[in-house]
């Protein structure tokens, strides 16, 4: 692949950041450059339910953005819900930006237009706080790529008092430290509470006028409120090529990050006013949050580890939430949306409701994400059935029995075979199966397994349609930091291309059986930059530097980027991303905490290895992980009877429908009994 | 078709203006904004039968992304109301319960449209009658030639339109094609000086296809730029006269009127 000859961006600079009137609505210097794109629709805003903004000196003015395209960033809805929150105040305000698309950063960067947001089309540099939602590590040079085109130095100790603090949240945030040299401030959990917390500890700083050198006390001032990780606030040492300590610098700095956790989410009804877009972007429709948190406990699931406990939305305000934004947005679907939807205690209830409300005319479909196969029952499927459908989605994600015990994803062959029974049965015809390869001891046999289930599902739907077919979308896997396999070595992208490749020929000529799989090179880099540390920062800026923007997509991946990067600042690939890790090792996210004690993860990764799995916490005894008892929050669930009958192999009888009381329980629990 | 009264269907022809930053958005967008600003106003649209039942809702000749226009139009599909009163209607899903009426009709949609695209004018008409794409044989569009001056535009038009033909040739979903524009080509002037550069007006055929002023750009000054282009009218020509589709009086008068044709 060609290395592109470009010795890095064109500076951006802005005008003076006094002057208001430059910054304030570069509608005018924007609209010469639309014709000379593609998709110019991606820069106008005018979103159904957008807001306007009114700026004042009184007001901390937040800019958050998604590190990638306006189609990929527009449905996030944690955007959405903090921009509603913070315009909601007094002494706030929000608005949204983007990553503009290569032939729009050319344009501007020629023409001088620097990053704008979309509500009002102001400078982006012009705003207190410059915020970025991660969500992925390919979009690491995004990040400083929209930094760049903002007019802000894209390095911490370069900026001063006239710059944004720049701040991220998201998952990937969970391991700050790969950008610990380029973003001042980051944010742990949810962000509802603690985005008021930031805008109060910024008023006053913002009505003194924000004198000279004060940045570095006003974000020390920050790193005091629980859930903010300010990097420059913590030293990094090193014995060898080990990380031998990360140690506040300040008595009053925390020696540990506790993330933040919104304890009710029925407190929090948003979004109010979902955007609505003008053009075409991904998840285009009706979003509604039903829970956040899982007690599955699957190992490689780093989303369900950091964000436990669960709390769920009282069953009554989602019915309203879809009713009330089906009405206000013209949506004809609406996904229910959480990390195992099919578990959410209301749900029969919930999606016949909506289906069959009259004033939905018939005409709404529901849409439930990528689902768990022994939740999914002939009942929920007859409900989703009754209006138009989009696919469904199953997510096995191992071959075999046994491997599904090693990742604790503890259900059998029958119920991925009866789940899709039941859908096919309902009138459905396509599938899409979602699996990894790569897994902790994973042998051939396993992996070729996946293609003999995908074949076998096919087949089960040829019994009802002509029309059955299965997309197997497989996926490398990469071990993420917080999760009891955040020890293991990754597989190589070699290594992965071979057992995909496996697949492939165990698939062979069925030409119901569609195959789609990730890049295992990009695999191999979302490898570095979600287990990486301090110094893998400056591999970042060498690839950003050498134009590697928008690495997520396959157009623009370029692997040799990084090798380069990582040569030229003597990095090894293999140390960060391959090799097998120690248990006495200091991580380089330890100061973070996402609830989960260190131990249990070790013994947890301990046990996966021995082939143990753990039942869902939810309605079994409780494993004392650390996420509850940490924060004295309990599982909160809209309903005591749990979905499908309960979960897997736990024995106890749970018909009688009352509250299952919460006993701590020895370890390590035996795996289901079930062959 | 038989709606639940049991009255035949009737058609809608809309117009309606596309203007400021909406003017950005593409055809199948606008399509997408019309059919949810349709579900929320409640309007009892027919649905077309089969497996994905969608609104029957058909559009004239495509605008290209990037132009304004001060007259789009559409045809919409619709139940007739039970009381059997032309142009009133019986809501759904939101307006479940209420009648719509013209005037009212026209509100909601407005306020259930973005910025920049308002029904100037709705007519309830034959289902059966001609659709646009057939009708229409012409457009007049305005457009400015950036960082060109009159009298070079002048010049370059005076050229154009004493040229026997306009050989162009232009990409076609991929292929190459080639044609004479010239007779497409029925009137072009120079108007004055605009924000960019030279301001044109132009009447071009719809007929074999549509011609776009860019095309005329890329003949009239080579290099340069179109600016803030606009499409101003579509016309119907029958025995040498013309006429919209829906006509529209630009002079202010807030409402308009449905009538029946």
């Amino acid at each position: 692949m060609k290395v592109p000859l470009y010795d890095g961006p064109l500076p951006m600079t802005l005008r003076s950041a006094t002057d208001a009137t430059a910054n304030d609505n570069l509608w005018p210097r924007i609209e010469p450059l639309l014709m000379r794109v593609q998709k110019p629709a991606r820069y106008i805003g005018c979103e159904l339910g957008s807001a306007t903004p009114e700026h004042s000196d009184g007001k901390i003015s937040w800019f958050i953005a998604y590190p990638d395209t306006y189609e990929v960033g527009l449905p996030n809805q944690g955007i959405q819900i903090l921009c509603e929150i913070l315009n909601e105040r007094d002494d706030a305000v929000a608005e949204r930006g983007y990553v503009p698309w290569t032939d729009m950063t050319e344009q501007m960067r020629a023409n001088r237009v620097p990053l704008f947001s979309l509500e009002t089309h102001r400078a982006a540099g012009s705003f207190d706080i410059v915020a970025f939602n991660l969500a992925a590590e390919l979009v690491y040079t995004n990040v400083l790529e929209a930094v760049d085109l903002a007019g802000v130095p894209i390095r911490n100790e370069d900026r001063d008092e006239s710059h944004p603090i720049v701040m991220a949240g998201g998952h990937a945030a969970y391991n700050p430290e790969p950008l610990a040299d380029y973003v001042d401030v980051f944010v742990m959990g949810d962000g509802e509470e603690v985005v008021g917390d930031i805008t109060e500890a910024l008023i006053g700083w913002k009505a003194s006028g924000k004198p000279q050198y004060s940045r570095q006390d006003v974000l020390r001032e920050l790193s005091k409120i629980q859930g903010v990780y300010v990097p420059a606030m913590y030293e990094v040492t090193y014995d060898g090529v080990n990380i031998a300590a990360v140690e506040p610098r300040h008595a009053d700095v925390p020696e540990m990050v506790l993330k933040r956790t919104v304890a009710d989410l029925g407190e929090w009804p948003y979004p109010k006013q979902q955007l609505v877009p003008l053009t075409e972007v991904v998840h285009d429709r009706l979003n509604v949050e039903v829970f956040r948190g899982c007690t599955r406990g699957c190992r490689f699931c780093q989303a369900g580890m950091i964000t436990r406990p669960v709390r769920e939305r009282p069953a009554d305000q989602v019915r309203t939430m879809i009713q009330d934004g089906l009405m206000r947005t013209g949506y004809d679907e609406v996904s229910l949306t959480s990390l195992s939807t099919a578990d959410f205690s209301g749900i029969e209830r919930v999606v016949g409701d909506t289906v069959g409300d009259p004033l939905n005319c018939g005409q709404v479909s529901v849409s439930l994400p990528s689902l768990r196969v022994d939740a999914f029952t002939v009942g929920l499927a007859a409900q989703v059935s009754n209006a138009r459908r989009s696919g469904l989605t199953f997510a096995p994600e191992a071959g075999t029995w046994r491997m599904r015990q090693v990742i604790n994803k503890l259900i059998v062959d029958d119920d991925l075979f009866g789940a899709v029974e039941s859908a096919y049965s309902e009138g459905w015809h396509r599938m899409k199966l979602y699996f990894l390869t790569g897994l902790p001891s994973e042998m051939d046999d396993d992996t070729t397994a996946i293609a003999d289930l995908a074949k076998r599902c096919v087949e089960i739907g040829e019994q009802y349609t002509q029309k059955a077919s299965v997309t197997l979308s497989l996926g490398g896997f990469v071990p993420k930091a917080h999760t009891p396999f955040q020890w293991f070595g990754q597989n190589d992208h070699r290594e992965l291309s071979r057992k995909i490749e496996l697949v492939r020929g165990a698939v062979g000529k069925n030409r119901r059986v569609q195959l789609k799989w990730h890049d295992s090179r990009a695999s191999l880099i979302e490898g570095l930059a979600s287990r990486g540390d301090r110094r893998i920062g400056r591999v970042i800026e060498r690839v950003w530097r050498a134009g590697g923007v928008f690495q997520e997509w396959g157009e623009h991946f370029n692997l040799q980027l990084w090798t380069e990067a990582m040569e030229a600042e003597g990095l090894s690939l293999e140390w960060y991303v391959t090799r097998h890790r120690h248990e006495d090792e200091i991580l380089p996210w330890e100061h973070i905490h996402a609830g989960l004690h260190k131990d249990f993860l070790w013994q947890d990764w301990q046990d996966s290895l021995a082939g143990h799995g753990l039942e869902d916490c939810r309605w079994t005894p409780c494993y004392d992980c650390g996420a509850c008892t940490e924060y004295g929050v309990e599982h909160i669930v809209a309903s005591p009877v749990p979905p499908a009958g309960g979960s897997q192999g736990t024995g106890q009888d749970l018909t009688i429908g009352t509250s299952v009381p919460v006993t701590l329980s020895g370890r390590p629990a035996s795996a289901g009994a079930r062959a | 078709m038989r709606s639940r009264t049991g009255g035949r269907p009737v058609r809608l022809r809309v117009r309606f203006t596309k203007r400021g930053k909406v003017r950005y958005t593409g055809h199948r967008d606008v399509a997408r904004i019309w059919e949810r600003a349709i579900r929320r106003v409640g309007l009892p649209v027919v649905y077309t039968e089969g497996f994905s039942p969608r609104p029957k809702v058909s559009f004239g000749l495509a605008l290209p992304t990037g132009y304004q226009s001060d007259g789009e139009y559409l045809d919409i599909s619709v139940h007739p109301g039970a009381s059997g009163e032309p142009g009133v209607f019986d809501g759904v899903g939101p307006t479940t319960g209420t009648q719509l009426e013209p005037a009212g009709l026209m509100t909601l949609l407005n306020e259930a449209l973005p910025v920049g695209m308002d029904v100037q004018a709705i007519e309830l008409n034959d289902d059966r009658g001609e659709s646009l794409q057939q009708a229409i044989t012409t457009c007049s569009w305005r457009f400015e030639i950036r960082d060109f001056d009159v009298a070079d535009a002048t010049e370059a038009v005076a050229k154009l339109l004493s040229a026997r033909e306009l050989p162009s040739t232009r990409l076609h979903k991929g292929n190459e094609r080639s044609d004479d524009l010239r007779p497409a080509v029925h009137r072009l002037e120079v108007q004055g000086t605009g924000n960019d550069g030279a301001v044109l007006v132009a009447d071009l055929a719809a007929k074999p296809r549509l011609v776009r002023p860019s095309e005329l750009v890329s003949i009239l000054a080579p290099g340069h730029e179109m600016a803030g282009a606009a499409r101003i009218h579509q016309w119907i020509e029958t025995d040498g006269a013309r006429r919209e589709p829906v006509p529209f009086d630009a002079t202010p008068a807030p409402h308009t009127e449905m009538c029946a044709s």
